[in-house]
Protein backbone atom coordinates (compact mmCIF):
# COMPACT_ATOMS: atom_id res chain seq x y z
CA UNK A 1 0.00 0.00 0.00
CA UNK A 2 2.48 2.30 0.94
CA UNK A 3 4.45 1.74 -2.98
CA UNK A 4 1.45 2.76 -3.76
CA UNK A 5 1.23 5.98 -2.30
CA UNK A 6 4.30 7.19 -2.58
CA UNK A 7 4.30 6.68 -6.28
CA UNK A 8 1.08 8.57 -6.28
CA UNK A 9 3.04 11.42 -5.44
CA UNK A 10 5.95 11.23 -7.32
CA UNK A 11 3.60 10.65 -10.91
CA UNK A 12 1.88 14.20 -9.17
CA UNK A 13 5.81 15.88 -8.89
CA UNK A 14 6.28 14.87 -12.25
CA UNK A 15 3.10 16.06 -14.07
CA UNK A 16 3.21 19.62 -12.21
CA UNK A 17 6.87 20.13 -13.17
CA UNK A 18 5.98 19.23 -16.75
CA UNK A 19 3.30 21.53 -16.85
CA UNK A 20 5.09 24.46 -15.28
CA UNK A 21 8.00 23.84 -17.95
CA UNK A 22 5.24 23.62 -20.83
CA UNK A 23 3.57 27.31 -19.31
CA UNK A 24 6.93 28.58 -19.17
CA UNK A 25 8.41 27.20 -23.06
CA UNK A 26 5.23 29.28 -24.39
CA UNK A 27 6.27 32.24 -22.15
CA UNK A 28 9.69 32.29 -23.75
CA UNK A 29 9.28 33.22 -26.79
CA UNK A 30 7.00 36.33 -26.52
CA UNK A 31 10.15 37.34 -24.18
CA UNK A 32 12.82 36.67 -26.33
CA UNK A 33 10.76 38.63 -29.41
CA UNK A 34 9.88 41.64 -27.21
CA UNK A 35 13.57 42.06 -25.57
CA UNK A 36 15.28 41.25 -29.09
CA UNK A 37 13.08 44.23 -30.83
CA UNK A 38 13.47 46.78 -28.04
CA UNK A 39 17.22 45.41 -28.41
CA UNK A 40 18.09 46.15 -31.64
CA UNK A 41 15.27 48.90 -32.58
CA UNK A 42 16.04 51.21 -29.79
CA UNK A 43 18.89 52.84 -30.94
CA UNK A 44 16.86 54.50 -33.62
CA UNK A 45 14.60 56.01 -31.75
CA UNK A 46 14.61 59.34 -31.65
CA UNK A 47 12.60 62.28 -32.08
CA UNK A 48 13.28 63.16 -35.55
CA UNK A 49 12.77 58.90 -36.24
CA UNK A 50 9.25 59.33 -34.47
CA UNK A 51 8.62 63.03 -36.11
CA UNK A 52 10.79 63.17 -39.16
CA UNK A 53 9.60 62.74 -42.71
CA UNK A 54 11.38 59.11 -44.09
CA UNK A 55 14.06 60.51 -47.14
CA UNK A 56 17.21 59.39 -48.78
CA UNK A 57 14.69 56.17 -50.45
CA UNK A 58 13.35 55.43 -46.62
CA UNK A 59 17.26 54.81 -45.83
CA UNK A 60 17.30 57.61 -43.36
CA UNK A 61 14.97 59.96 -42.02
CA UNK A 62 11.78 59.04 -40.15
CA UNK A 63 8.38 57.21 -39.98
CA UNK A 64 6.10 60.23 -39.01
CA UNK A 65 3.56 59.22 -42.12
CA UNK A 66 3.45 55.75 -41.19
CA UNK A 67 2.54 56.53 -37.52
CA UNK A 68 -0.42 58.72 -38.30
CA UNK A 69 -1.46 56.58 -41.44
CA UNK A 70 -1.56 53.67 -38.85
CA UNK A 71 -3.57 55.74 -35.94
CA UNK A 72 -5.97 57.48 -38.82
CA UNK A 73 -6.40 53.99 -40.19
CA UNK A 74 -7.16 52.28 -36.62
CA UNK A 75 -9.99 55.56 -35.95
CA UNK A 76 -11.36 55.07 -39.62
CA UNK A 77 -11.50 51.33 -38.68
CA UNK A 78 -13.23 52.16 -35.43
CA UNK A 79 -16.08 54.50 -36.86
CA UNK A 80 -17.32 51.73 -38.97
CA UNK A 81 -16.61 48.74 -37.14
CA UNK A 82 -17.28 49.63 -33.60
CA UNK A 83 -21.28 51.09 -33.72
CA UNK A 84 -21.82 47.96 -36.61
CA UNK A 85 -20.26 45.70 -34.32
CA UNK A 86 -21.80 46.71 -31.18
CA UNK A 87 -25.32 47.40 -32.27
CA UNK A 88 -25.08 43.36 -34.11
CA UNK A 89 -24.26 42.06 -30.66
CA UNK A 90 -26.91 43.86 -28.87
CA UNK A 91 -29.50 42.40 -31.36
CA UNK A 92 -27.82 38.69 -31.06
CA UNK A 93 -28.00 38.86 -27.49
CA UNK A 94 -31.21 40.83 -26.40
CA UNK A 95 -33.58 40.56 -29.55
CA UNK A 96 -32.99 37.77 -31.62
CA UNK A 97 -35.18 35.16 -31.37
CA UNK A 98 -33.93 31.26 -31.82
CA UNK A 99 -34.63 30.60 -34.96
CA UNK A 100 -32.42 29.81 -39.22
CA UNK A 101 -31.81 33.63 -39.39
CA UNK A 102 -30.22 34.35 -36.40
CA UNK A 103 -28.14 30.95 -36.62
CA UNK A 104 -27.49 31.65 -40.66
CA UNK A 105 -26.19 35.51 -38.83
CA UNK A 106 -24.03 33.53 -36.10
CA UNK A 107 -22.74 31.09 -38.62
CA UNK A 108 -21.51 34.02 -40.79
CA UNK A 109 -19.87 35.85 -37.85
CA UNK A 110 -18.21 32.38 -37.24
CA UNK A 111 -16.91 32.14 -40.90
CA UNK A 112 -16.26 35.88 -41.42
CA UNK A 113 -13.42 34.88 -38.42
CA UNK A 114 -12.01 32.56 -40.15
CA UNK A 115 -11.25 33.79 -43.53
CA UNK A 116 -7.27 34.42 -44.03
CA UNK A 117 -6.66 38.42 -44.20
CA UNK A 118 -5.26 38.55 -47.67
CA UNK A 119 -8.71 37.45 -49.19
CA UNK A 120 -10.55 40.44 -47.20
CA UNK A 121 -8.12 42.75 -49.04
CA UNK A 122 -8.60 41.20 -52.65
CA UNK A 123 -12.33 41.86 -51.26
CA UNK A 124 -11.61 45.26 -50.34
CA UNK A 125 -10.08 45.87 -53.71
CA UNK A 126 -13.21 44.93 -55.67
CA UNK A 127 -15.60 46.22 -53.55
CA UNK A 128 -14.54 49.11 -52.07
CA UNK A 129 -11.32 50.29 -54.46
CA UNK A 130 -13.10 49.49 -57.73
CA UNK A 131 -16.87 48.73 -57.61
CA UNK A 132 -17.44 51.76 -55.39
CA UNK A 133 -14.53 53.96 -56.47
CA UNK A 134 -12.97 55.14 -53.36
CA UNK A 135 -9.38 54.70 -54.96
CA UNK A 136 -6.84 53.24 -52.84
CA UNK A 137 -7.64 55.35 -50.13
CA UNK A 138 -8.06 55.86 -45.81
CA UNK A 139 -11.69 55.18 -46.65
CA UNK A 140 -11.42 51.65 -48.54
CA UNK A 141 -8.65 50.45 -45.99
CA UNK A 142 -10.54 51.12 -43.42
CA UNK A 143 -13.66 49.51 -44.20
CA UNK A 144 -11.93 46.78 -45.39
CA UNK A 145 -9.56 46.00 -41.82
CA UNK A 146 -13.61 47.13 -40.30
CA UNK A 147 -15.07 44.15 -42.06
CA UNK A 148 -12.08 41.77 -40.67
CA UNK A 149 -12.57 43.45 -37.50
CA UNK A 150 -16.49 42.81 -37.06
CA UNK A 151 -16.27 39.22 -36.10
CA UNK A 152 -14.20 40.07 -33.11
CA UNK A 153 -16.52 42.71 -31.86
CA UNK A 154 -19.02 41.32 -31.94
CA UNK A 155 -18.11 38.02 -30.23
CA UNK A 156 -16.61 39.59 -27.24
CA UNK A 157 -19.61 42.04 -26.63
CA UNK A 158 -22.11 39.96 -27.26
CA UNK A 159 -20.55 37.51 -24.45
CA UNK A 160 -19.93 40.97 -22.21
CA UNK A 161 -23.99 41.45 -22.99
CA UNK A 162 -25.09 38.16 -21.85
CA UNK A 163 -22.42 37.71 -18.99
CA UNK A 164 -24.65 40.74 -17.52
CA UNK A 165 -27.23 38.08 -14.99
CA UNK A 166 -30.65 37.79 -16.48
CA UNK A 167 -32.14 38.49 -12.94
CA UNK A 168 -31.79 42.17 -13.64
CA UNK A 169 -33.49 41.99 -16.58
CA UNK A 170 -36.69 40.33 -15.25
CA UNK A 171 -36.78 42.89 -12.28
CA UNK A 172 -36.36 46.14 -14.92
CA UNK A 173 -38.98 44.48 -16.75
CA UNK A 174 -41.02 43.73 -13.85
CA UNK A 175 -41.05 47.72 -12.95
CA UNK A 176 -42.47 48.50 -15.93
CA UNK A 177 -39.01 48.75 -17.84
CA UNK A 178 -39.35 48.30 -21.64
CA UNK A 179 -36.64 46.01 -23.23
CA UNK A 180 -34.74 49.35 -24.72
CA UNK A 181 -34.65 51.06 -21.19
CA UNK A 182 -33.76 47.51 -19.71
CA UNK A 183 -30.83 48.20 -22.12
CA UNK A 184 -29.67 51.55 -21.93
CA UNK A 185 -30.16 51.51 -18.27
CA UNK A 186 -28.49 48.61 -16.94
CA UNK A 187 -27.33 45.53 -19.75
CA UNK A 188 -25.57 48.28 -21.70
CA UNK A 189 -23.78 49.73 -19.06
CA UNK A 190 -22.55 46.58 -16.99
CA UNK A 191 -21.12 45.32 -20.16
CA UNK A 192 -19.74 48.22 -21.61
CA UNK A 193 -16.10 47.01 -19.96
CA UNK A 194 -16.44 44.11 -21.90
CA UNK A 195 -17.28 45.47 -24.57
CA UNK A 196 -14.35 48.24 -24.99
CA UNK A 197 -12.29 45.38 -24.31
CA UNK A 198 -13.24 43.32 -27.24
CA UNK A 199 -13.41 46.51 -29.42
CA UNK A 200 -9.42 47.11 -28.52
CA UNK A 201 -8.16 44.02 -29.14
CA UNK A 202 -10.37 44.11 -32.68
CA UNK A 203 -8.73 47.57 -33.01
CA UNK A 204 -5.50 46.30 -32.09
CA UNK A 205 -5.45 43.67 -34.61
CA UNK A 206 -6.82 46.29 -37.24
CA UNK A 207 -3.68 48.21 -36.54
CA UNK A 208 -1.16 45.41 -37.08
CA UNK A 209 -2.21 43.92 -40.40
CA UNK A 210 -0.69 44.28 -43.82
CA UNK A 211 -2.44 42.32 -46.08
CA UNK A 212 -5.91 43.71 -45.52
CA UNK A 213 -4.58 47.31 -46.87
CA UNK A 214 -1.83 45.99 -49.04
CA UNK A 215 -4.16 46.21 -52.35
CA UNK A 216 -6.82 49.14 -50.98
CA UNK A 217 -4.95 52.15 -48.67
CA UNK A 218 -1.26 51.72 -48.28
CA UNK A 219 1.08 53.31 -50.04
CA UNK A 220 4.62 52.08 -50.38
CA UNK A 221 5.89 56.15 -49.99
CA UNK A 222 4.18 58.96 -49.30
CA UNK A 223 6.51 62.54 -49.19
CA UNK A 224 3.01 64.12 -47.51
CA UNK A 225 0.52 63.18 -44.91
CA UNK A 226 -2.58 62.46 -45.85
CA UNK A 227 -5.12 65.08 -46.78
CA UNK A 228 -8.38 63.35 -46.79
CA UNK A 229 -9.90 59.89 -46.05
CA UNK A 230 -10.00 59.70 -50.23
CA UNK A 231 -6.01 59.88 -49.88
CA UNK A 232 -3.51 56.79 -49.86
CA UNK A 233 -1.11 56.60 -46.92
CA UNK A 234 1.75 54.58 -45.43
CA UNK A 235 1.09 52.74 -42.59
CA UNK A 236 3.64 51.09 -40.35
CA UNK A 237 3.28 47.29 -41.26
CA UNK A 238 3.34 47.63 -44.51
CA UNK A 239 6.26 50.29 -44.08
CA UNK A 240 8.09 47.83 -42.28
CA UNK A 241 7.19 45.09 -45.07
CA UNK A 242 8.48 47.46 -47.60
CA UNK A 243 11.78 48.19 -45.33
CA UNK A 244 12.32 44.76 -44.89
CA UNK A 245 11.86 43.56 -48.54
CA UNK A 246 11.98 45.84 -50.97
CA UNK A 247 14.95 48.73 -50.45
CA UNK A 248 18.19 47.28 -51.09
CA UNK A 249 20.78 48.62 -48.49
CA UNK A 250 18.42 49.10 -45.85
CA UNK A 251 20.10 50.28 -42.26
CA UNK A 252 18.69 46.99 -40.09
CA UNK A 253 18.38 50.26 -37.12
CA UNK A 254 15.25 51.37 -38.99
CA UNK A 255 13.66 48.20 -39.76
CA UNK A 256 13.92 47.56 -35.99
CA UNK A 257 13.16 50.65 -34.71
CA UNK A 258 9.85 50.80 -36.90
CA UNK A 259 9.29 47.38 -35.31
CA UNK A 260 9.51 48.44 -31.80
CA UNK A 261 7.39 51.79 -32.60
CA UNK A 262 4.24 48.89 -33.93
CA UNK A 263 4.94 47.02 -31.00
CA UNK A 264 4.57 50.27 -28.84
CA UNK A 265 1.74 50.98 -30.37
CA UNK A 266 -0.07 47.72 -29.66
CA UNK A 267 0.75 47.35 -26.73
CA UNK A 268 -0.05 50.33 -25.34
CA UNK A 269 -3.41 49.13 -26.50
CA UNK A 270 -3.27 45.97 -24.81
CA UNK A 271 -2.62 47.74 -21.59
CA UNK A 272 -5.27 50.13 -21.86
CA UNK A 273 -7.79 47.19 -22.33
CA UNK A 274 -6.37 45.08 -19.33
CA UNK A 275 -6.44 48.00 -17.46
CA UNK A 276 -10.17 48.42 -17.98
CA UNK A 277 -11.11 45.29 -17.76
CA UNK A 278 -9.35 44.82 -14.07
CA UNK A 279 -10.60 48.20 -12.80
CA UNK A 280 -14.84 47.14 -14.03
CA UNK A 281 -13.68 44.09 -12.33
CA UNK A 282 -13.41 45.53 -8.99
CA UNK A 283 -16.14 47.50 -9.10
CA UNK A 284 -18.33 45.11 -9.93
CA UNK A 285 -21.68 44.84 -8.08
CA UNK A 286 -22.26 41.39 -8.89
CA UNK B 1 -67.52 40.74 1.55
CA UNK B 2 -64.63 42.96 0.83
CA UNK B 3 -64.05 44.22 -2.61
CA UNK B 4 -62.85 42.04 -5.31
CA UNK B 5 -59.79 43.06 -6.89
CA UNK B 6 -58.46 40.94 -9.44
CA UNK B 7 -60.69 37.88 -10.89
CA UNK B 8 -59.42 35.44 -12.41
CA UNK B 9 -61.35 33.09 -14.35
CA UNK B 10 -60.92 29.50 -16.09
CA UNK B 11 -57.12 30.45 -16.39
CA UNK B 12 -55.54 27.43 -18.18
CA UNK B 13 -51.31 27.45 -19.16
CA UNK B 14 -49.27 25.48 -20.63
CA UNK B 15 -45.92 25.84 -21.43
CA UNK B 16 -43.93 25.54 -24.87
CA UNK B 17 -42.44 22.27 -23.84
CA UNK B 18 -45.23 20.82 -23.01
CA UNK B 19 -45.37 21.24 -19.28
CA UNK B 20 -48.83 22.28 -17.86
CA UNK B 21 -48.49 24.64 -15.15
CA UNK B 22 -52.32 25.84 -14.94
CA UNK B 23 -55.49 24.19 -14.96
CA UNK B 24 -58.88 25.80 -15.44
CA UNK B 25 -58.29 28.09 -12.15
CA UNK B 26 -61.31 30.19 -10.82
CA UNK B 27 -59.83 32.85 -7.77
CA UNK B 28 -61.35 35.98 -6.82
CA UNK B 29 -58.79 37.59 -4.91
CA UNK B 30 -60.17 40.21 -2.25
CA UNK B 31 -58.57 43.76 -1.84
CA UNK B 32 -56.67 45.28 0.98
CA UNK B 33 -55.46 41.43 2.12
CA UNK B 34 -53.30 38.81 2.12
CA UNK B 35 -54.00 36.02 -0.10
CA UNK B 36 -51.54 33.30 -0.17
CA UNK B 37 -51.13 30.75 -3.03
CA UNK B 38 -49.57 27.42 -1.24
CA UNK B 39 -48.53 23.81 -2.11
CA UNK B 40 -45.93 21.76 -3.04
CA UNK B 41 -43.39 22.48 -5.73
CA UNK B 42 -44.95 22.18 -9.24
CA UNK B 43 -47.99 23.41 -8.52
CA UNK B 44 -49.00 26.36 -10.44
CA UNK B 45 -48.41 28.82 -8.28
CA UNK B 46 -45.35 30.79 -9.49
CA UNK B 47 -46.70 30.47 -12.88
CA UNK B 48 -50.04 32.08 -11.67
CA UNK B 49 -48.12 34.72 -9.78
CA UNK B 50 -46.14 35.59 -13.15
CA UNK B 51 -49.44 35.88 -15.25
CA UNK B 52 -50.52 38.64 -12.96
CA UNK B 53 -48.23 41.51 -14.13
CA UNK B 54 -47.77 39.52 -17.53
CA UNK B 55 -44.26 38.94 -16.81
CA UNK B 56 -45.41 35.48 -18.32
CA UNK B 57 -44.59 36.97 -21.87
CA UNK B 58 -41.07 36.44 -21.05
CA UNK B 59 -41.46 32.94 -21.14
CA UNK B 60 -42.16 30.91 -24.14
CA UNK B 61 -46.05 29.86 -23.19
CA UNK B 62 -48.04 27.13 -25.85
CA UNK B 63 -51.34 27.89 -24.95
CA UNK B 64 -53.21 30.96 -22.45
CA UNK B 65 -56.67 30.59 -21.96
CA UNK B 66 -59.41 32.31 -19.46
CA UNK B 67 -59.49 35.26 -18.28
CA UNK B 68 -57.89 37.78 -15.68
CA UNK B 69 -59.71 40.51 -14.73
CA UNK B 70 -58.10 43.10 -12.37
CA UNK B 71 -60.40 46.11 -11.80
CA UNK B 72 -62.57 44.70 -13.96
CA UNK B 73 -60.41 45.08 -17.12
CA UNK B 74 -58.68 41.59 -18.43
CA UNK B 75 -55.70 42.27 -18.39
CA UNK B 76 -54.50 38.90 -20.95
CA UNK B 77 -56.35 41.09 -23.81
CA UNK B 78 -53.55 42.08 -26.36
CA UNK B 79 -54.53 46.03 -26.08
CA UNK B 80 -53.57 45.74 -22.43
CA UNK B 81 -51.28 48.84 -21.48
CA UNK B 82 -48.11 46.02 -20.43
CA UNK B 83 -46.10 48.93 -19.01
CA UNK B 84 -49.27 50.72 -16.79
CA UNK B 85 -49.99 47.00 -15.75
CA UNK B 86 -46.72 46.53 -14.51
CA UNK B 87 -46.58 49.31 -12.11
CA UNK B 88 -49.54 48.75 -10.89
CA UNK B 89 -49.22 45.18 -9.89
CA UNK B 90 -45.39 45.11 -8.59
CA UNK B 91 -43.53 42.31 -8.37
CA UNK B 92 -40.83 41.11 -5.49
CA UNK B 93 -38.66 38.12 -6.57
CA UNK B 94 -37.49 34.84 -4.23
CA UNK B 95 -33.88 35.89 -4.77
CA UNK B 96 -33.33 39.66 -3.75
CA UNK B 97 -31.94 40.74 -6.84
CA UNK B 98 -30.44 44.49 -6.34
CA UNK B 99 -29.90 46.19 -9.33
CA UNK B 100 -25.87 47.47 -9.45
CA UNK B 101 -27.13 50.78 -8.10
CA UNK B 102 -26.89 52.94 -5.12
CA UNK B 103 -29.92 52.17 -2.69
CA UNK B 104 -31.34 55.45 -3.44
CA UNK B 105 -30.82 54.61 -7.31
CA UNK B 106 -32.49 51.23 -6.80
CA UNK B 107 -35.49 53.31 -5.31
CA UNK B 108 -35.64 55.72 -7.87
CA UNK B 109 -35.06 53.29 -10.94
CA UNK B 110 -38.92 52.89 -11.73
CA UNK B 111 -39.88 56.08 -11.09
CA UNK B 112 -37.01 57.35 -14.15
CA UNK B 113 -38.48 54.73 -16.31
CA UNK B 114 -41.74 56.47 -16.06
CA UNK B 115 -40.20 59.89 -17.12
CA UNK B 116 -39.83 61.16 -13.77
CA UNK B 117 -37.12 63.92 -13.10
CA UNK B 118 -38.31 66.04 -10.47
CA UNK B 119 -35.90 65.49 -7.43
CA UNK B 120 -38.13 66.42 -4.75
CA UNK B 121 -40.48 63.72 -6.05
CA UNK B 122 -38.04 60.86 -6.30
CA UNK B 123 -36.40 61.71 -2.32
CA UNK B 124 -39.93 61.62 -1.31
CA UNK B 125 -40.57 58.34 -2.69
CA UNK B 126 -37.06 57.35 -1.89
CA UNK B 127 -37.84 57.99 1.78
CA UNK B 128 -41.75 56.95 2.03
CA UNK B 129 -41.06 53.86 0.77
CA UNK B 130 -37.74 53.15 2.70
CA UNK B 131 -40.86 53.59 5.81
CA UNK B 132 -43.27 51.41 4.67
CA UNK B 133 -40.62 48.66 4.98
CA UNK B 134 -38.64 49.85 8.05
CA UNK B 135 -35.27 50.59 6.28
CA UNK B 136 -35.16 53.99 6.57
CA UNK B 137 -33.09 54.25 9.98
CA UNK B 138 -30.96 51.66 8.76
CA UNK B 139 -29.89 53.44 5.37
CA UNK B 140 -30.58 57.08 5.85
CA UNK B 141 -27.12 58.03 6.08
CA UNK B 142 -25.77 56.09 3.54
CA UNK B 143 -28.35 56.21 0.45
CA UNK B 144 -25.60 56.68 -1.99
CA UNK B 145 -23.71 53.70 -1.26
CA UNK B 146 -24.06 50.45 -3.27
CA UNK B 147 -27.00 48.34 -2.36
CA UNK B 148 -24.75 45.29 -2.84
CA UNK B 149 -23.43 45.91 0.35
CA UNK B 150 -26.52 46.02 2.49
CA UNK B 151 -27.00 42.31 3.85
CA UNK B 152 -29.58 40.17 2.88
CA UNK B 153 -32.47 40.59 4.50
CA UNK B 154 -31.93 44.43 3.99
CA UNK B 155 -31.48 43.80 0.25
CA UNK B 156 -34.90 42.15 0.36
CA UNK B 157 -36.52 45.06 2.46
CA UNK B 158 -34.56 47.72 -0.17
CA UNK B 159 -36.69 45.05 -3.45
CA UNK B 160 -40.27 45.67 -1.41
CA UNK B 161 -39.23 49.42 -1.38
CA UNK B 162 -38.53 49.54 -4.58
CA UNK B 163 -41.65 48.27 -5.95
CA UNK B 164 -43.75 50.54 -3.24
CA UNK B 165 -41.85 53.38 -4.53
CA UNK B 166 -43.96 52.37 -7.83
CA UNK B 167 -47.03 53.31 -5.67
CA UNK B 168 -48.35 49.81 -6.77
CA UNK B 169 -51.92 48.97 -5.83
CA UNK B 170 -51.03 45.14 -6.03
CA UNK B 171 -48.20 43.29 -4.77
CA UNK B 172 -46.78 40.02 -5.29
CA UNK B 173 -44.29 38.40 -3.50
CA UNK B 174 -42.83 35.02 -4.78
CA UNK B 175 -41.35 33.49 -1.24
CA UNK B 176 -39.29 36.34 -0.79
CA UNK B 177 -37.82 35.25 2.56
CA UNK B 178 -37.09 31.83 1.57
CA UNK B 179 -33.55 33.10 1.92
CA UNK B 180 -33.88 34.86 5.06
CA UNK B 181 -33.23 34.45 8.56
CA UNK B 182 -36.22 34.56 11.15
CA UNK B 183 -35.57 38.02 11.91
CA UNK B 184 -35.23 38.97 8.72
CA UNK B 185 -38.27 37.10 7.94
CA UNK B 186 -40.74 38.75 10.63
CA UNK B 187 -39.40 42.23 9.24
CA UNK B 188 -40.91 41.52 6.15
CA UNK B 189 -44.18 40.26 7.52
CA UNK B 190 -44.62 43.18 9.75
CA UNK B 191 -44.59 45.47 6.76
CA UNK B 192 -46.75 43.25 5.04
CA UNK B 193 -49.56 43.37 7.67
CA UNK B 194 -49.13 47.56 7.70
CA UNK B 195 -49.12 47.52 3.79
CA UNK B 196 -52.44 45.21 3.29
CA UNK B 197 -53.97 48.75 4.67
CA UNK B 198 -53.78 50.17 1.28
CA UNK B 199 -52.96 47.15 -1.10
CA UNK B 200 -53.91 43.89 -1.95
CA UNK B 201 -51.41 41.48 -1.81
CA UNK B 202 -50.53 38.12 -3.07
CA UNK B 203 -47.90 35.59 -1.16
CA UNK B 204 -46.50 32.51 -2.49
CA UNK B 205 -45.17 31.63 1.27
CA UNK B 206 -41.93 29.71 1.48
CA UNK B 207 -43.43 27.15 4.16
CA UNK B 208 -46.63 26.39 5.74
CA UNK B 209 -46.00 27.93 8.70
CA UNK B 210 -45.94 31.34 7.32
CA UNK B 211 -48.95 30.51 5.00
CA UNK B 212 -50.68 30.05 7.98
CA UNK B 213 -49.31 32.91 10.17
CA UNK B 214 -50.14 35.68 7.40
CA UNK B 215 -52.58 34.55 5.31
CA UNK B 216 -56.19 36.28 5.40
CA UNK B 217 -57.14 33.97 2.52
CA UNK B 218 -55.43 30.57 1.20
CA UNK B 219 -55.58 28.91 -1.52
CA UNK B 220 -54.24 24.98 -1.94
CA UNK B 221 -52.54 24.33 -5.34
CA UNK B 222 -51.57 21.07 -6.55
CA UNK B 223 -50.27 19.86 -9.64
CA UNK B 224 -51.63 22.95 -11.40
CA UNK B 225 -54.65 22.87 -10.25
CA UNK B 226 -56.86 24.87 -7.22
CA UNK B 227 -57.44 22.16 -4.77
CA UNK B 228 -59.34 24.89 -2.03
CA UNK B 229 -59.96 28.07 -1.32
CA UNK B 230 -61.09 29.78 1.63
CA UNK B 231 -60.28 32.28 4.23
CA UNK B 232 -57.24 31.00 6.22
CA UNK B 233 -58.44 30.86 9.49
CA UNK B 234 -60.57 27.82 8.42
CA UNK B 235 -58.40 26.36 5.71
CA UNK B 236 -55.84 26.11 8.32
CA UNK B 237 -57.59 24.48 11.05
CA UNK B 238 -60.67 22.78 9.39
CA UNK B 239 -59.50 21.64 5.57
CA UNK B 240 -62.25 20.64 3.78
CA UNK B 241 -60.28 18.54 1.37
CA UNK B 242 -58.74 15.75 2.31
CA UNK B 243 -55.49 16.53 0.13
CA UNK B 244 -55.12 19.82 1.76
CA UNK B 245 -55.28 18.20 5.18
CA UNK B 246 -52.85 15.84 4.30
CA UNK B 247 -50.47 18.84 3.05
CA UNK B 248 -50.86 20.85 6.14
CA UNK B 249 -50.38 18.08 8.34
CA UNK B 250 -47.11 16.90 6.65
CA UNK B 251 -48.26 14.02 5.17
CA UNK B 252 -46.80 14.90 1.76
CA UNK B 253 -44.87 17.66 0.32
Amino acid sequence: MKAFSINRHIVQRLGFSFLTLITTLTFVPVVWVILYIINKGAPAISWEFISGFPHDGMRAGGILPAIVGTIYLTLGTAIFSVPLGIGAAIYLSEYAADNTLTRLIRLAIINLAGIPSVVYGLFGLGLFVIFLNFGTSILAASLTLSIMTLPVIISTAEEALRSVPQAFRTVSISMGGTQWQTIRRIVLPEALPGIITGVILGLERAAGETAPILFTGAAFFLPRLPHSPFDATMALPYHLFVISTQVPEMPVQIQYGTALVLLTFVVIMNLTATFIRSRARAKRQW
Amino acid sequence: MPMVKISIQALSLQYADGTESLRGINLDIHANAITVLFGPAGGGKSSLLRCLNRLNDLTEVRTLAGRILVDGQDILDPKTDVIALRRKVGMVFARPVVLPFSIRGNLTYGLELAGERRKSRLDEAVETSLRQVALWDEVKDRLDDPAIALSGGQQQRLCLARVLALRPEVILLDEPTSGLDPISTGKVEASLQELKRNHTIILVPHSIQQAARVADYAAFFLQGELIEYAPGADLFTAPRDKRTGDYITGRFG
